[in-house]
């Protein structure tokens, strides 16, 4: 029990410190190079005023963009990965992320609803607008499949009917509705956008994934009594109704907040759970932190590259998950042939 | 402990499948649910699980409706092995069979020394010790059957549903895994499609057509020629020892029918 106990304090520590290297070099790293002894004492002066005497501009940029910038990049990758494990695991489709069966799609539309058209009259947020958008394409998707035999195939055709579909709305409010400027700013964000992050976009991120986490280990052995189906889930105890709306609820409010804040990414929720399970093998108790720590270093180190890959431009960072994120899917598809 | 349906109700798609039904079963012993494919014997055997609500009747454990209790709190008590549950993911022997302690952990219960010599056992129960260590896709159908098992095992359950356990074994695996059930001290209701296998292990059979129970009884009062003649359209003989057991011969349907003196001659 003893060294169970230190075990799980030691991995602990070494997630942390795995996560707190990736969002230094977050930091560091960038147009302008700044050294990491910079970076460390910028963090010391205002988390705990140490009081360095640092280049104004360098701190400035430090804490005020980087920052907060890695922290949300960090909380997107584990709250899309989390989503796609809940989602595989639930579904029990090795193909199913949030991107793929059109949640993403939805959120954006919702998102865009709210900031263009108006919707909700002011009391909606446009996280809540992406939540309900996120919750309408779920909808639509899970009873398209249902309706045309529930099989993976279904699953994910049906993915493909509610991207396009809600895709095509949200060029639709963007074209209609929108002036020329916002229509700009809407089309670089929908491909996913960490440009405008500040710390206040670390408020709302950070306690959702932080919610999220929590949900979905509560969840954990409800999530591996999935492994052979629905009805073998129900007659060990679980029950079906319930882990379906609080899971399924919690990976659409991920996935929502992420997109209200940058931008529907996609490959994210699809490759890192996969990547995790070949880590730590298929028991949610492990997998779920493991593709949340990968999901938030992979998505830092995406978002380094794509500030430094082509000098002086920043490329959107959907462009670079899914240019890593499509070969990868490639392989699970073809993977998935031959042990089928 | 006690398991009864109570007049049982159940259609799927606008097709009545189950109409009244109603039986006990009797604490201890084996009981046999035959009857032709869609007769309605799995859709039963979800009720009697729990894991479906019926639109009429009720099932009672221990005089207590199944929807008035938690699933957790069924699932400690009834196991249900599955027809063919599959899985893609890479599972290994063991882990399918952990699975089955799930009832009795909490979200953050951590698992016990006492919950693995629950697992080992279960392991060793159905000989699958030796693969405990096996992928999942490795294994063949036979030893992911006795897995499903080990995991119902695992559970701690006092009664245990098996949902045509045998299918697609070869003789040697069904007659191996229906005397491994037998030989657990626990209540069973098995979905079998073997008359023979149903007339050489239960106690009692329960003989299903379209939906309703046609004769419930032990087997040699419930498998009489003309039954199977009339439920299944097969000419049959059946043959009794004299220690009250029977079994069934199948005539071929070329052949023309006995006479009675045969029949009586053979029984």
């Amino acid at each position: 029990m003893n060294r169970a106990v230190t075990r799980l304090l030691a991995i602990g520590l070494l997630a942390l410190a795995v996560l707190v290297l990736a969002l230094w070099l977050g930091a560091a790293i960038g147009e302008t190079a700044i050294p990491m002894d910079v970076v460390a004492k910028t963090a010391a002066n205002r988390l705990w005023g140490a009081g360095y005497d640092l280049d104004r501009i360098d701190e400035g940029i430090v804490w005020n963009y980087r920052l907060s910038r890695a922290v949300v990049a960090a909380c997107c990758g584990a709250a899309l990965a989390l989503s796609g494990v809940v989602l595989q695991s639930l579904l029990r489709n090795v193909l199913a992320d949030p991107y793929v069966l059109g949640i993403s799609a939805g959120a954006s539309t919702g998102a865009v609803g709210v900031v263009i058209l108006g919707l909700g009259a002011g009391v909606l947020s446009l996280p809540a607008g992406a939540f309900l958008g996120a919750l309408t394409a779920f909808g639509f998707v899970a009873l398209l499949a249902m309706r045309s035999g529930r099989g993976t195939g279904a699953v994910i055709l049906a993915g493909v009917a509610g991207s396009q579909l809600f895709n095509a709305l949200t060029s639709f409010i963007v074209t209609k509705a929108a002036n020329a400027e916002q229509a700009r700013g809407i089309m670089f964000w929908l491909l996913g956008n960490l440009s405008g992050v500040r710390w206040p976009d670390v408020w709302l991120a950070l306690p959702v994934t932080a919610v999220g986490l929590l949900v979905c280990l509560w969840h954990a052995r409800a999530l591996d009594a999935f492994t052979f189906g629905t009805e073998s889930a129900a007659s060990l105890g679980i029950s079906v109704r319930r882990a379906y709306v609080v899971l399924v609820g919690v990976a659409a409010m991920m996935t929502a907040v992420m997109v209200s804040i940058v931008g529907s990414i996609g490959f994210v929720g699809l490759v890192i759970p996969h990547a995790a399970r070949m880590v730590v093998g298929v028991r949610h108790g492990r997998l779920l932190p493991a593709s949340a720590l990968i999901g938030a270093v992979f998505m830092i180190i995406a978002d380094i590259l794509s500030r430094i890959i082509i000098p002086g431009q920043v490329l959107p960072i959907g462009v670079i998950t899914a240019l890593v994120g499509a070969p990868a899917f490639a392989l699970i598809l073809s993977q998935r042939k031959a042990t089928a | 402990m006690s398991l009864s349906a109570h007049d049982l109700s159940w259609s799927a798609g606008g097709v009545s499948i189950l109409h009244g039904v109603s039986l006990e079963v009797r604490p201890g012993e084996l009981l046999g649910i035959i009857g032709p494919n869609g007769s309605g014997k799995t859709s039963l055997m979800s009720l009697l699980a729990g894991i479906r609500r019926p639109q009429g009747g009720q099932v009672l454990l221990s005089g207590q409706s199944l929807h008035g209790l938690a699933r957790r709190e069924v699932a400690r008590r009834i196991a249900l092995v599955e027809q063919q549950a599959e899985t893609a993911e890479r599972i290994t022997a063991r882990q399918a069979v952990e699975l089955g302690r799930t009832p009795h952990l909490g979200a953050f219960t951590p698992w016990s020394n006492q919950d693995d010599a629950i697992v080992d056992l279960a392991l060793e129960e159905v000989a699958m010790t030796a693969l405990a260590g096996r992928l999942w896709h490795t294994l063949s159908g036979g030893e992911r059957q006795r897995l499903h098992i080990a995991r119902a095992l695992a559970q701690q359950p006092e009664i245990l549903l098996l949902d045509e356990p045998t299918n697609h074994l070869d003789i040697g695996h069904q007659i191996g895994l229906l005397h491994l059930v037998h030989r657990q001290n626990l209540t069973v209701v098995a979905a079998l499609h073997d008359l023979n296998h149903a007339a050489m292990f239960c106690d009692r059979i329960a003989l299903m057509q379209a939906g309703r129970i046609e004769a419930i009884g032990p087997p040699s009062e419930v498998l009489t020629a003309a039954r199977i003649q009339s439920v299944f359209g097969v000419a049959a003989e059946i043959v009794r020892d004299g220690a009250g057991g029977c079994f069934i011969r199948y005539r071929h349907p070329d052949l023309p029918a006995p006479r009675a003196g045969w029949i009586a001659a053979a029984s």
